[in-house]
């Protein structure tokens, strides 16, 4: 069964529609990867599943109806690591990775600190550093850390690799699908380097002007001639 | 004579050094990319030549002449022009008042109608800037900046959030503009593809220091720049 379920889902900012029906799902311990052209509604696909646009449609969770606002999304296990990260910046990396806990209400904040510590040594150097002060590596290692945190079972991922340098982008996708292995973590992850995202993905669904026009498995789109013109480049 | 020159900067935040006996230069005409790993001191090194920053040791010259007394106001009077990392438009404004403001900084020579048939936002210019896309908001930075009329641009990360063919299409169009306005272009960015097709020449930074600097397939075959930052050819 899957753990995330959208039919026909639809959202919009004031007159202007986004999302003209979007049909997607991702199963338990899956990661899946969103890929499209800016303005195809990518980000606000994952904002509809997280709460924070207006939407209409079917969306389940877990086998329950996806809960209307916000804060309920977050407590019922889905994490959003929003484009441009979206760190506090004025508090530190500690205070930033408490916060990620806030929602739980059982579990050892310690405890998960030392794992987030554990796929990024970086952060534990940065501890009491301010994020603000942080690089944009570093901010993107927090926003994910801070996820982390919350014991998510769906993580919503919007563009990781912007403003990271070659690298680093490639840890970030090997902590992924790290964390997708160990700890049965979903991921649905927008994401522009398609390459490297269908390489970490068992299957994606393109979007076109709010709509889904092409899904299947990575394979399957590695081999579709209009997918790799526009999103592989080769 | 370099239109731009970089002149063994120094610039210090506490005990870290950003840039640390920096030099580089841009010829007119010229499309120079700057990169290196996150932290690594590029935007620094856009906030020393816009002003925002003043180096404790070295000079930074614009046709000839110390940029170092001129305020960060006075610098677009001078015709330099820059876009940013993460965006910083006037998020409430339209897209037509974000490209006028622009244009109010110095009187460029075409209107800020003109410029948005140019960069192909004329159809959104009702718009508020806050409820465009990412990429699409990248956009509006850049007309905003041609507005104003420059004889260098300043690029931070054009190619953030957009697609593989989108990214393609922005090469073309950074150099048809260089040519059209007659520019030269300093450009920051981690797409290494849109670099290597569009810089003339590419300067390297890790760790606030220049590691290298030449043609793009120069510095492509450069040991110290892969295993700082390209890492393995994917």
């Amino acid at each position: 069964m899957s753990l995330l379920e959208l039919r026909d889902v639809e959202a919009r900012y004031g007159p202007v529609k986004a999302l003209h029906g979007v049909t997607l799902s991702v199963d338990e311990g899956e990661l899946v990867a969103v890929l499209g052209a800016n303005g195809a509604g990518k980000t606000t696909t994952l904002r509809a599943v997280s709460g924070t646009v207006k939407r209409d449609g079917e969306l389940t969770f877990s086998g329950a109806r996806l809960p209307r606002r916000a804060e309920a999304t977050a407590r019922a296990g889905i994490a959003h690591v929003p484009e441009g990260r979206g760190t506090f910046s004025e508090l530190s990396v500690w205070e930033n990775l408490r916060l990620g806990a806030y929602t739980r209400r059982r579990g050892n904040v310690k405890e998960d600190a030392a794992r987030v510590f554990n796929y990024f040594p970086r952060l534990e150097e940065r501890r009491d550093q301010q994020a603000g002060t942080l690089s944009g590596g570093e901010q993107q290692m927090l926003a994910l850390g801070r996820a982390i945190m919350a014991r998510p079972r769906l993580l919503l991922l919007d563009e990781p690799s912007l403003g990271l340098a070659p690298l680093l982008v490639t840890e970030i996708f090997r902590v992924l699908a790290t964390m997708k292995s160990e700890e049965g973590i979903s991921v649905l992850v927008v994401e522009q380097n398609a390459n490297l995202a269908l390489a970490h993905a068992s299957r994606a669904y393109v979007l076109e002007v709010g709509r889904v026009v092409v899904d299947g498995t990575s394979d399957e789109l590695r081999k579709n001639e209009s997918v790799r013109k526009s999103y592989l480049g080769y | 004579m370099p239109l731009l020159e970089v002149d063994s900067v120094f610039k210090r935040f506490g005990g870290i050094v950003a840039l640390d006996d920096v030099s580089f230069d841009a010829e007119p005409g010229e499309i120079v990319g700057l990169i290196g790993p996150n932290g690594a001191g590029k935007t620094t090194a856009f906030n020393v030549i816009t002003r925002l920053y003043t180096p404790e040791e070295g000079d930074v010259r614009f046709e000839d002449e110390s940029l170092l007394r001129t305020p960060p106001s006075g610098v677009i009077r001078r015709g330099i022009a820059r876009t940013f990392q993460n965006v910083e438009l006037f998020r409430g404004m339209s897209v037509l008042d974000n490209v006028r403001v622009g244009a109010h900084a110095r009187r460029g020579e075409q209107s800020p109608e003109d410029v948005l048939f140019y960069v192909n936002l004329h159809s959104l210019r009702y718009r508020a800037a806050s409820e465009l896309p990412y990429g699409t908001q990248k956009r509006v930075e850049l007309a905003r900046a041609l507005a104003s009329g420059p004889r260098l641009l300043l690029l931070d990360e054009p190619a953030g959030g957009l697609s593989h063919e989108e990214v393609n299409q922005l090469g073309t169009f950074i150099r048809r503009m260089r040519d059209d306005f007659e520019l030269t272009v300093l450009l920051v960015e981690h797409h290494m593809g849109l670099v290597m097709s569009v810089a003339d020449r590419v300067h390297v930074l890790d760790f606030g220091k220049k590691i290298a600097g030449g043609t793009p397939a120069e510095i492509r075959s450069n040991k110290e720049v892969i295993e700082a930052y390209l890492g393995a050819p994917a």
